[in-house]
């Protein structure tokens, strides 16, 4: 399977190239290529998590130069994980945008673009090397902040505008970062790095390097202090993009890459650990208490992808392999749930035309699909069993009990509650009760539309039979790589 | 020494652009001194006094060569920093067309 790896990025790259070469030549070639694409990167994702199992990692040399000269391409445990959950989560947002896209126009600038932010994406959960890894996450970004402003909305425009210039300044802090890295252990391997800085530990530069980096990625990942272009522009971009967007592009570019170099590069110590304990607890309650007060459906989620960003970031700090299990396992579920949310918000603007919590009331007679799959997502999300986002919330709290920090443990359940707060509150304005605007007019939803919100529901319903012994094996060897540090 | 300093009062200056102006197109000067100080710093890091390239030829010895990591960084670097600059200028565009204005305090219609 070794071979296989730079097709991650081939593969979208090339469907790109021949997005924009076939359109408006054949009917739909966008829509089918990037479809064709996304299922197959899926597909190649699974087999190569399978032959993980067996060979612990997957590792490729570009063009046949070996390590210290060439660049390498790797595929390990949690990058595998990660990319499992990028492309079954992009996969199921083509199939969405394949009905859901034709209320814009150019249509294949936005399948083209798309295309290159998986690239990106994949890309850099491939990448071996520091500055690879930050050119694909520009890759990534470069195309999100042109997806965001796809619609072209004075809104669009400006949320786009308000995220470039905070993606581009962590950008700069991150290349900062590996320019400095560069220069103190002279390779740009992230094994290599690691090996070089154990030798060397405790220099002054090491802490203005850590500066950097989480400076950079905690812009990238928006938690707290840094979080002010998050719910703009995830509520900005069309639906399928604010699904990718929230669900699996500020994971991995910013949860993935900062456990990257903190455990794997520069190594962890306490002190690194409490600052990220401090800065998921913030983000949670910010998050938490923001997401309350919105009556845009969008800005709602996006808020609450902000609180539940802290509790991921919140379970890496606590550290012990158990509090990393409960991380990545909510890592997992909140990809798909959060995706889930944004394509039901998606669909009630397409088939309302508003997002507004109070104009809308009633609509699960109207729209069943919707109705139940984000009936499914919300209680998943709000932590009610037996659902995934319940058993990873209980282990996050029970990993911080055990460690010592009944506080923090404290305050991880109570805004848990918060959570199923506002998700109550927005299950009760928009599914339930008597319709407040009187001839609001319901277009019905496309069929491609429903399949992805069903499928994406059946993965919710379903996402805790991970943690049973016969597929463990995938969270583990994830947890593994963490746990085992910067050796 | 005098380049290092020198490369950080750029960055400082790049930086202060971004934060404290309030035309966009100023913001937009301000990242590209940003990247071009950035760019600076890596050469630096490659950079040896009285360094030659590092071209190997069959009857020559260079006994003090520059590194040319750094060079092959920064060529890509300029890329991507041109790549952003022509998004945040097509954007700016955009902008001033929907709002008629560069003004960054007035481009408020977001909000929550």
């Amino acid at each position: 399977m070794n071979e296989f790896l730079p097709f991650f990025v081939i593969i979208p790259l090339g469907a790109g190239f021949l997005t924009v070469l076939l359109a408006g030549r054949i009917r739909h070639a966008s829509a089918v290529l990037a479809n064709l694409a996304a299922g197959s990167l899926l597909v190649l994702s699974l087999l190569c998590v399978n032959s993980l199992s067996r060979s612990g990692t997957l590792a490729f040399n570009l063009g046949g130069w070996a390590s210290p000269l060439g660049i390498k391409v790797v595929l390990d445990g949690l990058s595998g994980f990660i990319l499992v959950v990028v492309n079954l989560v992009s996969f199921l947002a083509m199939i969405y945008a394949a009905s859901y896209m034709r209320i814009y126009t150019a249509r294949w600038k936005f399948y083209a673009l798309f295309m290159l932010m998986l690239a990106g994406m994949n890309g850099v959960l491939l990448s071996g090397d520091l500055f690879n890894m930050y050119v694909f996450l520009e890759l990534a970004s470069i195309s999100g902040y042109a997806l965001v402003a796809f619609g072209v909305e004075p809104e669009d425009v400006e949320a786009s505008f308000k995220y470039l210039i905070m993606g581009a300044l962590a950008s700069i802090f991150i290349l900062l970062g590996i320019a400095l890295t560069y220069s103190y252990a002279s390779t740009l391997n992230m094994s290599d790095i690691a090996h070089a800085l154990a030798l060397s530990p405790n220099s002054m530069i090491i802490t203005l390097i850590s500066i950097l980096f989480l400076t950079g990625f905690g812009l990238k990942a928006a938690i707290v202090p840094f979080h002010a272009w998050l719910a703009d522009a995830h509520s900005s971009a069309p639906t399928p993009v604010s699904a990718v967007l929230s669900g699996v592009f500020i994971k991995t570019l910013g949860i993935y890459a900062l456990s990257r170099v903190f455990f794997n590069i520069l190594g962890v110590t306490p002190k690194i650990l409490f600052i990220f304990m401090i800065l998921g607890i913030f983000s949670m309650i910010l998050g938490a208490f923001l997401a309350i007060i919105q009556k845009d459906i969008k800005r709602m989620l996006a808020y609450s992808s902000i609180s539940q960003v802290g509790y991921i970031i919140f379970a890496l700090g606590v550290g012990t392999p158990l509090a990393i299990l409960g991380g990545l396992f909510y890592l997992l579920n909140h990809a798909v749930f959060k995706s889930l949310l944004f394509l039901n918000a998606g669909t009630i603007e397409y088939s309302t035309g508003t997002r507004d919590l109070n104009k809308l009331g009633g609509l699960n007679s109207q729209m069943p699909v919707s109705g139940y799959t984000s009936l499914l997502g919300s209680m998943s999300i709000s932590g009610i069993p037996p659902l995934g986002g319940f058993w990873s919330k209980l282990i996050i709290i029970i990993a911080a009990i055990q460690a010592g920090f009944f506080g923090f443990a404290f305050v991880a359940a109570l805004v848990s509650i918060v959570t199923l707060g506002y998700y109550f509150r927005f299950q009760t304005f928009a599914f339930f009760g008597q319709p407040v605007t009187p001839g609001l007019k319901i277009k019905k939803a496309a069929w491609s539309m429903n399949l992805a919100m069903i499928i994406l529901a059946l993965i919710a319903a379903s996402s805790a039979l991970v943690l049973l012994p016969g597929f463990r094996n995938f969270l583990d060897s994830a947890v593994g790589v963490l746990a085992k540090g910067n050796i | 020494m005098v380049l290092y300093f020198l490369c950080f009062v750029l960055f400082c200056v790049g930086l202060y652009c971004i934060l404290r102006k309030r035309n966009i197109i100023k913001m937009i000067i301000g990242l590209g001194i940003v990247e071009y100080s950035i760019n600076l710093f890596i050469i630096l890091t490659g950079y040896r006094r009285f360094g030659r390239a590092p071209i190997l030829a069959h009857d020559q010895q260079i006994p003090n060569m520059v590194d040319p990591l750094p060079q092959a960084m920064v060529l890509t670097t300029i890329v991507i920093g041109l790549a952003l600059i022509v998004v945040a200028v097509s954007l700016a565009v955009r902008i001033y067309e929907k709002y008629g204005t560069f003004d960054i305090t007035k481009i408020r219609r977001l909000r929550g």
